[in-house]
């Protein structure tokens, strides 16, 4: 789309082997098929879907965790391949869903910090600490609470100091794996304002995982619905959630409960499950699901098309 | 006519470091056929106080109420055996977990014949009956090959349609759902939430949802009662709560939400929940209520009237030409 970008991903895929047991072959399961994206400093990127779409594998693709099966992945026009991974890691960081199982329980707060600085860099240890106690700051935490240990901190702090270690390498891209879903609602505004006013201050990028609707409606500038590991739709915010064009993203957006009791409920009522990503449907991944299904839609599938808001459907909703 | 009355219920919990108290003397009542919601953060006793109606709660907890009654027969000074007749049986509860709240040693339809043999002291034949029955009523497809599956080999959003067969086999008059839907995807979310309203309607069971999604709330509830700290501080028709707020935390609560926001900073509640050492003096919500004068923070605030819904508060907002006039 844009040059500006800091971050491209083209056909992106994982495979997993999954062993069938003793006797039985292994077979594969692809948990992202196909998926690309770009990434602007500044701005928000989203990646909605219900648990099992891919979405988190996504994340731990691009925060160097794991690598792609094919594809390709480039920061700052740089390949992102394994061999690379350790110069670039400091440009993407991670921060991930539960704030009580990634916090060290038994390293105090400014270790934590200050531990990205020993790995990576060759500052001296005065310079370390400034530099964690400055980040403290930043993220609206107090000087004493460098010396203590995460379980004196509530689930909002904890994320606040997760977030404050992702920041220790100066990152360009910010991966948010789930960030505000273990907290509470009068909790999670702050997180996301913090977030908010960190991507003006700096200019980060970020990649926003989440399933919550309403958040990603607040947060993303550009959003990616995933459904079984493909992108079915990708677009800005404000045409996707005004004129979904996926029937999935039609179902999704009228499933998510809205915080008005006034307003007239036309649910979509979306049957059955997810299918197994092991056996995915030929054709279109949704059409065992899809209320507008046609008979082209099992034997085929939709590609995702190209153009700024775009649809893997062949009979998309509000289509122009 | 009310089904459930609960008056000036507490749970205290001994801790190491002394009693800790979860639930702080909260009246509710539940009426037969209505869908009551209770909302409320994690740690504002919420799940507690449904628990101690079920007698669900660990020897650790101290219960004391004026009154706890369900349909004419007091809870609250009742035998364990006599419990026993009522649970399960008259009231139901599930959970959050689907997952965990299933013994994965026993098939499901095991697990369901079990209440109904119990309860019921059917036959075998009739309780396999009752159990595809059941089955059917909540959805699940194909029930006879259903019934001898384990837990661990249905998903999510079908071991929580086990749950709700389990718990509707004896016909309840109240079903307790403890944050049934948190644990699962918005697709399936919206089938179960469905799913209970269905049942309400068909059985006229009365419903009390335990949640903290204020969008669930808004979509399935006829009344809120939202609690703080142990406290319930405001409690209004679903319509009338998201219209008027009269207490200060549920207002910023409501503000809170990102799907509400005009800007791009959402409004937020400065502060954290009191816990066991901090509890203020006064008001619970005063240290964190951009409202509070000296006096909240000195003498604990009763609940007003009905017509301001209840709301512990001394300055309820939202009042109108009633206080004026």
């Amino acid at each position: 789309m844009t040059d500006t970008a800091v971050m491209h991903a083209r056909g992106l895929e994982r495979h997993y082997s999954v062993s069938g047991g003793l006797l039985r072959k292994s077979r594969t399961l692809r948990a992202v098929g196909g998926v690309d994206f770009e990434v602007v400093p500044g701005k928000t990127l989203a990646v909605v879907g219900e648990s099992g779409c891919g979405k988190s594998t996504l994340a731990r693709m691009v925060a160097m965790i794991e690598e792609p099966t094919s594809g390709t992945l480039t920061l700052d026009g740089r390949e992102v391949r394994p061999d690379s991974w350790a110069d670039l890691r400091q440009d993407v960081q991670i921060v991930f869903q539960d704030p009580y199982g990634s916090l060290n329980p038994r390293q105090r707060i400014g270790t934590i910090l200050m531990e990205p600085l020993v790995i990576n860099t060759s500052l001296s240890r005065a310079e370390r600490e400034a530099k964690a106690r400055d980040i403290l700051k930043l993220v609206g935490l107090r000087q004493e609470h460098f010396d203590r240990y995460p379980h004196m901190f509530s689930g909002g702090q904890r994320q606040r100091i997760a977030v404050a270690r992702a920041l220790m390498l100066d990152p360009k891209v910010l991966v948010l794996d789930e960030p505000v879903s273990a907290l509470d609602l009068s909790i999670q505004s702050a997180i996301l304002n913090l977030l908010l006013g960190l991507q003006d201050r700096m200019q980060l990028a970020y990649m926003f995982i989440s399933h919550d609707l309403s958040v990603v409606r607040h947060m993303a500038d550009d959003v990616i619905v995933m459904y079984l590991g493909r992108a079915v739709e990708k677009g800005p915010k404000e045409a996707l959630f005004a004129a979904p064009k996926h029937p999935y993203t039609v179902a999704l957006l009228s499933a998510t409960p809205q915080a008005d009791p006034g307003r007239k409920k036309s649910r979509i009522k979306l049957e059955g499950e997810l299918p197994s990503p092991l056996s995915v449907p030929p054709g279109c991944p949704f059409a065992p699901r899809c209320r507008k299904v046609q008979p082209r839609c099992r034997a085929e599938r939709p590609e995702l098309g190209t153009g700024a808001h775009a649809a893997a459907c062949f009979f998309p909703d509000n289509s122009d | 006519m009310t089904l459930l009355r609960i008056r000036n219920l507490s749970v205290d919990f001994a801790t190491a470091s002394g009693s800790f108290r979860a639930v702080d003397s909260v009246d509710q009542d539940v009426d037969t056929g209505e869908i009551l919601a209770i909302v409320g953060e994690s740690g504002s006793g919420k799940s507690v106080s449904m628990l101690a109606v079920m007698g669900l709660l660990p020897w650790t907890a101290k219960i004391t109420a004026d009154e706890i009654s369900f349909d004419g027969q007091d809870l609250l000074n009742i035998g364990t055996r006599a419990r026993r007749r009522i649970v399960g049986n008259d009231l139901a509860m599930i959970f959050q977990e689907p997952m965990s709240s299933l013994n994965p040693c026993f098939t499901v339809g095991w697990q369901v014949k079990e209440a109904l043999r119990f309860h019921l002291g059917l036959d075998r034949r009739a309780r396999h009956a009752r159990a595809i029955d059941l089955f059917e009523q909540v959805g699940i497809p194909d029930p006879e090959k259903r019934l001898s599956a384990f837990p661990h080999q249905l998903s999510g959003g079908m071991s929580q349609r086990v749950m709700i067969a389990m718990a509707i086999a004896c016909k309840p008059k109240l079903l307790i759902a403890d944050e049934p839907t948190t644990a699962l995807d918005v697709t399936i979310q919206a089938q179960i939430l469905d799913l209970l309203a269905a049942l309400r309607e068909e059985t006229g069971m009365a419903l009390v949802l335990i949640t903290h999604d204020m969008g669930v709330v808004a979509e399935t509830a006829e009344r809120v009662s939202v609690q703080y700290a142990g406290q319930k501080i405001e409690e209004q028709p679903v319509v009338d709560l998201f219209e008027r707020p009269h207490h200060p935390y549920t207002a910023a609560l409501l503000d809170a939400l990102p799907e509400k926001a005009t800007e791009r900073m959402l409004p937020t509640i400065p502060g954290v929940v009191p816990g066991q050492f901090d509890r203020p003096a006064g008001c619970l919500f005063s240290p964190r209520c951009k409202f509070a004068q000296a006096n909240c923070r000195t003498t604990p605030p009763p609940a007003l009237g009905p017509e301001l819904g209840y709301a512990r508060c001394f300055y309820p907002l939202n009042t109108g030409e009633r206080i004026a006039s």
